[in-house]
């Protein structure tokens, strides 16, 4: 297995390293950039279609409303779990592996929270009437229903998102100040300055940064759980077969965390790649990440099990017909694969050899994300294929290439947006490696005196 | 009396603990260790706190009232829009029924502690700020900082202090 973070680098070194990476990175990044803007145009270039022909050409229809648009809405807002969550629990219980790479966690989870939220826009479709949803004094009548999961889950999604900029935002201050320290005038220089709200590292500004930080990441852990849960209402709160089922906010909280660990491995890779980390996104951290996956694609498989057993036993000819709809309907090549890439794939990270084996590693984490998009679109187009009544079933439909486009798109937009910021601020928490290796140095020091609390 | 500013730079987290624990005990006329003396550093030491005496940290107040603040908001706003909806049809539902509205307040529960406490951060933390009299990038790099602030006739007993204690570097007033 590869080395850890040396003990021994010397922190102007990790200064340097980080600040040279985000400068001068390998020519795969302007590669994966101009990819990312040529499958954005796509997506746009669908939405346009859409606006100009009208929604008819998503091929979306009764009983077919939400579509891939909903299902992808609660994939990238699964993706935006893991990020926030695991940095704030993990720096909770000072789990100093994370300090590598927490920064681009938060960061993907900022970004997908922004991609999910276009969804909603391309579902509205007329984009240009959307002030009658907004809840304001109006003389249409049109009163907000404060007891509609959808309407909680825009507050919770607003409340996430603006959380998570600002839990990104306050960890990287001490960062911005190294750039503004660090990089010669220009643009860059200026922004750092202005970001940087000129940080000096006093006492007094650290002892504030370290109470605001712990606070916000407290917060943010309810908060993550509730908005996956409010996520889940959506479908729970209805009376839909195969959507109302007890056990969905927990499932789809562990459904959104194994989604974002699975991003966390793939952006892993490539960030240790292109921005050359490979000094600190080291291969230990890789398999504590690939750990960490399969446990929560266990307890994931365990309330998929839940789910079936609920619909199975529950007495409810409506639900059992769905899930046998699913296992042998049109949908079952999708299901299927869903189970597939979800709970059997996985057992790819038991391989201790594998759990540091990057292109294995980078394919399981593909593989897992793509059952895990199947899973969101298994939950939505199933029920509205077989509902209660026959006379309502449409098994045939099929999303257009406009729907797919839009979808893929999606990626595109993502993927531009995260490489972007990955090429402005640094993706890698310099001061939090700082500390990182200063920690493991008093520890080693203590056990070379043979003092206690040496870990 | 004008000011004077001296920053000292270490290599060493030790010989600055050992500087400082001098600056505490040396009684200098002119300087009072508690409002003129502070540590820069690249990383948060934990040990600083024990170095330089324990301050409080207020930030905590502000996350207590934004999210009280927060929550009673959000529950006012839409218990009382839902008194307004007489004219909309409940079907003997009450008309301000608590478990739902329970979501929003919890949500705007956190919204509102998070927004204060990272106003209350700016606050205590005196950001965003100037840059202090005396600045070296190389406290952002690996170097620990010792800021003080005299009387002119209290400089040359500190500068003495810093230069025993073994500083790299040692500037006055005016900043690189």
């Amino acid at each position: 297995m590869g080395k850890d973070i040396r003990e021994d680098i010397a922190w102007a070194q990790i200064n340097k390293d980080v600040l040279a990476s985000v400068q001068s990175p390998r020519k795969l990044y302007w590669v994966i950039l101009f990819i990312a803007l040529a499958v954005f145009g796509v997506g746009i270039g669908c939405e346009v279609m859409n606006y100009r022909i009208g929604l008819g050409v998503s091929n979306m229809d009764n009983p077919h409303v939400w579509g891939l648009y909903i299902a992808t809405f609660i994939f990238w807002i699964g993706m935006s779990h893991s990020g926030t969550l695991l940095s704030a629990i993990l720096h909770l219980m000072h789990a100093d592996w994370r300090k590598p790479i927490y920064r681009f966690a938060e960061a993907m989870t900022t970004f997908s929270l922004m991609t999910a939220g276009l969804f909603v826009a391309v579902h509205l479709g007329r984009l240009w009437q959307i002030y009658y949803a907004l809840p304001y004094p109006n003389e249409r009548w049109t009163w907000p229903n404060f007891q509609s999961p959808l309407l909680w889950d825009a507050m919770a999604i607003f409340t996430y998102l603006s959380s998570s900029v600002i839990f990104l935002y306050i960890g990287s201050i001490p960062d911005l100040a190294i750039c503004r320290d660090n990089i010669q005038a220009g643009w860059r220089k200026k922004l750092y300055s202005i970001l940087s709200l000129g940080w000096e590292g006093t006492d007094r500004q650290w002892r504030n940064f370290r109470i605001t930080y712990m606070t916000v990441a407290c917060f943010l852990i309810p908060l993550a759980v509730s908005v996956h849960s409010i996520v889940a209402s959506d479908f729970a709160m209805s009376q839909q077969p195969g959507w109302h089922v007890t056990s969905f906010p927990p499932y789809f909280v562990a459904g959104a965390l194994y989604s974002g660990c699975a991003a966390i491995i793939t952006l892993f890779v490539i960030l240790r790649y292109v921005f050359k980390f490979e000094e600190y996104m080291t291969l230990p951290i890789l398999r504590k990440t690939v750990r960490l996956t399969f446990a929560i694609a266990m307890v994931w498989t365990y309330l998929n099990c839940i789910e079936f057993a609920s619909a199975w036993y529950g007495h409810s000819q409506a639900d059992k017909a769905v899930l046998i709809q699913k296992a042998t309907g049109p949908y079952a090549p999708f299901w299927w694969s869903m189970i597939f890439c979800g709970s059997v794939v996985p057992f790819a990270m038991m391989v201790k050899k594998w759990q540091v084996n990057i292109p294995i590693m980078f394919a399981v984490s593909l593989l897992l994300n793509l059952g895990m998009w199947l899973e969101r679109w298994m939950i939505v187009s199933p029920t509205f294929a077989h509902g209660y009544y026959p006379w309502s079933w449409d098994h045939d439909q099929w999303p257009s290439l406009v729907q797919w486009g839009i979808v893929f798109g999606s990626f595109g937009w993502f993927t531009l947006l995260f490489m972007v910021f990955c090429k402005i601020i640094p993706s890698v928490s310099m001061y939090e490696v700082k500390e990182m290796v200063y920690h493991r140095t008093l520890a080693k020091k203590k056990e070379e005196l043979g003092l206690e609390g040496g870990h | 009396m004008s000011k004077r500013h001296i920053l000292a730079l270490y290599n060493d987290f030790d010989e600055a603990e050992l500087a400082v624990q001098e600056l505490r005990t040396a009684q200098i006329k002119g300087f009072n260790v508690d409002d003129d003396l502070t540590v820069k550093s690249p990383i948060e030491h934990p040990e600083v706190e024990r170095m330089i005496g324990y301050k409080p940290i207020r930030v905590q107040w502000f996350t207590l009232i934004g999210a009280l603040t927060g929550g009673i908001l959000a529950f006012s706003l839409i218990a009382g829009s839902q008194a307004n909806f007489y004219s909309q049809m409940k079907g003997g539902k009450p008309i301000v029924p608590i478990p739902p509205d329970m979501v929003l307040t919890y949500e705007m529960f956190i919204l509102g502690g998070v927004y204060i406490t990272v106003l209350g951060f700016l606050i205590c933390a005196g950001l965003p700020a100037r840059r202090s009299p005396l600045y070296s990038a190389k406290v952002s790099e690996d170097q620990i900082g010792i800021l003080v602030r005299s009387d002119e006739s209290a400089a040359p007993a500190l500068k003495d202090i810093f230069t025993r204690h073994k500083a790299l570097e040692i500037q006055e007033e005016a900043g690189k």
